[in-house]
């Protein structure tokens, strides 16, 4: 499977990553390379193997669903960019 | 008090405990020799106040008889793991500014065993790379220096700085994590002794994430004891961490000096690698011979997925990284550039933010996670790792540890190997395989080129037998011998 830019952009756009032409002509051929190295992956039959999530082979931890953390908005709300009111500020999103 | 800065951390903590100095000496020591190595651009935000603060409240405790594991020693914290109020970037511009509201689980656990934090060490931007160059904050270099050859070498990466700075005596001893051989391959860079514990050994917990299932932190020091002893104090179980394992921590410096008689180590032939240079091959030779030396019955294994690891690896880290780094989109924390749209906005703060190597690795975990190669890409390299991880339950059946090269080459000059990602991931050859199966691996310094750079042997040990892969690396410590410093 080989990219083109078209790919590259659709893969940018899908990934929030604004890519000028020349980045985008860079990572066609970048990307192209690192997926063609992957794909020696086929040339073992797989058949039958369960894929692996995590080592961790076991049924996640419970605790009791109580409050444990919370009521610090301020600090919370410390590192952000564009605070408001309490709230983290972003542009209009609904008309 | 230069000399302070070359005691190991179990020297020092003896003379604290005699009182030969205080820790607020020796903390001085260190942030001099930090201020004087500057250059290395180990650190990203030097803490000498703290440290000094830190160093002080130790050196009441100790006097009130309340002394921890590590009282009043001297430490560097890779620039992955949040601090309270301390910027913590992970070695990129989208972090700018971000000084976390908590502390990380790891660095609690050594703050509260008497520790001073020296300041967070520079690193790969997100932990991706090998050679500490994708750093917003600019390369490390490496204190070892080819004989003959004023070039500036690479620390090896992502823990560039904290093994730069470990090796320079600008910390007794640092944090890493190891994602794929962050921990291993610039400990071996740098000529010191680094650990990745078993996946689920160290809590996550205020780690800025990467590829969580493969991600785990472990300590780079300058011996296997002092590596032995802050594992102790960074390992246990977390309940904020679901992934860490409730077991026991054991006692890793009782066993320490028991030697390798009898033990049974596994030789994987995929390792030797076509086209490996000689003096790799020369050195595992040796550890061959001192482990047989001491008693250890060396066994012929096979590891028939080897090759495959990398590119299992190169799948599977690059997709949990597009997921783990969504989160920075310039709303919470961080960087944000101004856009006309919120998607704008994204677009313009990860463009902005984000270095090359990132965004590449954002792209293809983006791509081999999408609608119609998912199968193809993810789920195959999913299936693979389960292949590797049995070729490692397998050879475990007959041997108690492996004895491997860490790394395919000596540190390289910074610029050396740039141009093409794909031959600076074949510096993880050795140590990716170890993350897929979630499995400790230590790397212990065993030798020097014939241009004077240290060289490293890698062991590998079962899931949670971190003692036995001590006890073994003990052992080739001891052989080896390996006292040679950095001329800086």
């Amino acid at each position: 499977m080989s990219l083109d830019r078209a790919a590259v952009r659709h893969i940018a756009t899908l990934a929030r990553i604004r890519v000028s032409d020349e980045e985008a002509d860079a990572l066609v051929g970048d990307l192209g390379k690192i997926l063609a190295w992957v794909e020696q992956l086929g040339e073992v039959d797989t058949s039958g193997v369960q894929p692996m999530a995590s080592v961790v082979a076991r049924q996640l931890p419970r605790r009791a669903d109580e409050v444990n953390d919370g009521a610090n908005r301020d600090r919370l709300l410390g590192n952000a960019p564009e605070p408001a009111m309490g709230f983290f500020a972003v542009p209009k999103v609904v008309e | 008090m230069s000399e302070l800065t070359e005691l190991t951390m179990t020297e020092a903590l003896a003379g604290l405990a005699k009182g030969s100095f205080s820790s607020r000496e020796l903390t001085e020591a260190h942030i001099a020799v930090m201020e004087a190595n500057r250059g290395l651009n180990a650190y990203v935000t030097e803490t000498p106040e703290k440290a000094l603060a830190m160093a002080a409240e130790s050196d009441q405790r100790r006097k009130a008889g309340k002394a921890g594991l590590l009282e009043g020693i001297p430490l560097g914290i890779k620039d992955l793991f949040c601090t309270e109020g301390v910027l913590t970037t992970a070695g990129s511009h989208i972090l700018d500014g971000f000084k976390p509201p908590y502390e990380s689980t790891v660095t609690a656990k050594l703050w509260a065993a008497g520790a001073a934090m020296l300041g967070k060490l520079n690193m790969d931007e997100f932990a991706m790379g090998s050679s500490n160059t994708t750093s917003y904050h600019g390369n490390v270099k490496n204190p070892w220096t080819r004989r003959g050859d004023n070039r500036d070498l690479v620390p090896g990466g992502s823990s560039g700085g904290s093994a730069s700075a470990v090796a320079a005596r600008m910390a007794m001893a640092a944090t890493g994590t190891d994602t794929g051989g962050s921990i291993r391959q610039p400990a071996a860079f740098c000529g010191i002794v680094g650990i990745k514990p078993t996946y689920g050994r160290c809590s996550r917990w205020g780690i800025v994430a990467f590829a969580s299932s493969l991600d785990q932190a472990g300590p780079l020091a300058r011996s296997v004891e002092d590596a032995a002893l802050m594992l102790q104090a960074m390992a246990g179980h977390d309940p904020k961490d679901s992934t860490s394992v409730d077991l026991p921590v054991p006692d890793y410096r009782a066993g320490l000096r028991g030697g390798v008689k009898g033990l049974r180590i596994g030789i994987p032939k995929e390792y030797r690698m076509d086209g490996m240079a000689p003096e790799i091959e020369g050195l595992w030779s040796k550890g061959i011979g001192w482990l047989k030396a001491a008693g250890a019955e060396m066994v012929d294994i096979s590891l028939p997925h080897t090759k495959y690891a990398l590119p299992t690896y190169y799948i599977i880290a690059p997709a949990e990284a597009s997921s783990n780094l969504a989160r920075y989109d310039g709303v919470r924390f961080g960087l944000r550039v101004p856009g006309a749209s919120l998607d704008e906005m994204y677009e313009n703060t990860r463009a902005a933010g984000f270095g090359a190597e990132v965004k590449r690795r954002v792209l293809i975990g983006t791509y081999v996670l999408s609608a119609g190669y998912y199968d193809a890409y993810y789920l195959k390299a999913q299936r693979l790792r389960s292949l590797i991880l049995k070729d490692f339950t397998d050879a475990f059946e007959t041997v108690d540890a492996i004895l491997t090269p860490a790394t395919p080459t000596a540190a390289f000059a910074i610029g050396e190997r740039m141009d093409d990602p794909i031959a600076m991931y074949l510096n993880d050859v050795f140590t990716v395989p170890v993350n897929l199966a979630g499995l400790p691996g230590i790397s212990v310094p065993a030798g020097l080129t014939n241009e004077g750079l240290p060289l490293s042997l890698q062991l590998i040990g079962r899931a949670f037998d971190e003692a036995t892969l001590f006890r073994a690396a003990r052992t080739l410590e001891e052989a080896a011998a390996f006292t040679a410093k950095p001329a800086i």
